[in-house]
C-alpha cells in the first residue's frame, strides 16, 4: 500500500488522485455517532484517520458497516504500559479504551481493505494509541464483518456521552 | 491548495549524523506521516526518539507495546524529554546492510486546541517489532521535528520522508 502511494505522488506531477480525502467529520462536542454514507466503489481500499476522546468516561468505539453489518469477530492485542493482553470477542467493538481527557486524544488508523469487493467478507485492521502521561494504551486489532456486499456506509459510535470537541474522523480512499 | 497526500521533505544521509531535523513544517495539512528506512551506527543498540519545536523539556510521555521474539512487553515513560520515534524501545537496525522500516504519524499536528498525539510502528528483523504512542503536552502547532538515537548516530543510507495528509 505504501508503494502504491509513493508511486502516485511521483506520477507526472499531477494532483495526486490515488489517495483521496472522501469526507471528514469534526465534532463540536455534541456528537456520539458519525456516518460516512454514499461511499463510492471506485477505490481499492479505505482508511480512516481519527483523533478523538470523551470528556466524561472511557467508551469503546463500535463500527457498523452498511447500517446493519456488525463485527462478528474481534481480535485484539494491547498494552497498557505494564500488561500485555491478547483477546477476542464477538462484540461489535473496534477499540479498547483506557482513560479519558479533554486535551489528550486517542489516535487511530483504520484500514478497510478491498472494501468494494463482492466476493469477499470484509476484514478491518486498526492501530490505536492513547497516552495521558501516566495511563494509556497501544492496540492492534482486526475485525471480521461477514458480508460480501460492497461497503457504502460506515458508522462510528460510542454508547453514551459525546466525543470531545475537536474529535475528528477523516475517510480516505486509496486506489489500487 | 495542498494535495491529499503530498511529500513535503526528504532527507537521505550520505554521512552519519547525530540527528535529522525538519524545520518550517507548514500547517496546511491535517496529519503528517513520516516514513523512514533507518539504520544506526554499528552496534549502537539503541531506539530512536524525537522532539518537536525544539522542546527539550520533560513534556513528553510514551506508552509502548512490543515483542522481541520471545517476550511481549508493554511499558511507559512519563514526564520525559523526548517521545518515541522508532515504535518501540528495542534496538533499531545497526548492522551492515540492515535498515528498520518505521511509520510515524503526527496526528492533527497543526491544531492549537489539544495536546499532540503521535503513533509509531517500527520493525527490526533482528530485534523485534512494536508500536508506541507518544504525547507532547503542548497545544502549539508543530513546526519542527528532530529525530535522534538514544545512543550512537544515524547511519549513511538512512532515508526519511515527511508526507502531508490533508482531510476534506
Amino acid at each position: 500500500m505504501i508503494g502504491n502511494i509513493v508511486a502516485a505522488i511521483t506520477d507526472g506531477g499531477e494532483a495526486a488522485t490515488d489517495f483521496e480525502s472522501i469526507a471528514t467529520f469534526t465534532s463540536s462536542g455534541s456528537t456520539r455517532q458519525i456516518d460516512f454514507t454514499s461511499i463510492p466503489g471506485t477505490y481499492q481500499h479505505l482508511q480512516i484517520r481519527a483523533v478523538f476522546n470523551n470528556p466524561t468516561a472511557a467508551r469503546n468505539v463500535a463500527m457498523t458497516l452498511n447500517t446493519s453489518v456488525t463485527s462478528t469477530r474481534w481480535h485484539y492485542l494491547f498494552g497498557d504500559g505494564s500488561t500485555v493482553t491478547a483477546g477476542e470477542s464477538t462484540q461489535n467493538l473496534l477499540t479498547v479504551q483506557d482513560g479519558f481527557s479533554t486535551t489528550n486524544m486517542y489516535a487511530m488508523v483504520v484500514d478497510i481493505l478491498d472494501y468494494a469487493n463482492t466476493n469477499k467478507n470484509k476484514t478491518v485492521r486498526t492501530l490505536l494509541g492513547y497516552d495521558n502521561n501516566g495511563n494509556g494504551i497501544v492496540q492492534f486489532s482486526s475485525n471480521l464483518y461477514a458480508t460480501t456486499s460492497a461497503i457504502t456506509a460506515i458508522r462510528l459510535a460510542i454508547a453514551d456521552y459525546d466525543w470531545v470537541n475537536g474529535s475528528r474522523f477523516a475517510l480516505y480512499g486509496i486506489k489500487g | 491548495m495542498p494535495k491529499t497526500y503530498e511529500p513535503i521533505a526528504t532527507t537521505t544521509l550520505t554521512s552519519a549524523q547525530n540527528d535529522i531535523t525538519f524545520t518550517s513544517i507548514n500547517g496546511t495539512f491535517t496529519d503528517i506521516l513520516v516514513v523512514a528506512f533507518l539504520k544506526l551506527s554499528n552496534n549502537a543498540n539503541s531506539s530512536v526518539g524525537f522532539q518537536v519545536n525544539s522542546d527539550t523539556g520533560s513534556n513528553y510521555s510514551v506508552t509502548r507495546l512490543q515483542g522481541d521474539g520471545t517476550t511481549p512487553e508493554s511499558g511507559r515513560s512519563s514526564n520525559v524529554a523526548s517521545g518515541n520515534f522508532s515504535g518501540n524501545s528495542l534496538r533499531v537496525a545497526d548492522s551492515a546492510g540492515n535498515f528498520s522500516p518505521i511509520l510515524f504519524n503526527m496526528m492533527n499536528y497543526a491544531n492549537t486546541t489539544t495536546n499532540k498525539t503521535f503513533l509509531a510502528r517500527g520493525n527490526n528483523a533482528s530485534a523485534g517489532v512494536g508500536a508506541s504512542v507518544s504525547l507532547w503536552r503542548s497545544t502549539a502547532a508543530i513546526t519542527s521535528l528532530r529525530i535522534f538515537p538514544v545512543v550512537g548516530t544515524i547511519d549513511t543510507g538512512t532515508i526519511v520522508t515527511l508526507y502531508g495528509i490533508k482531510a476534506a
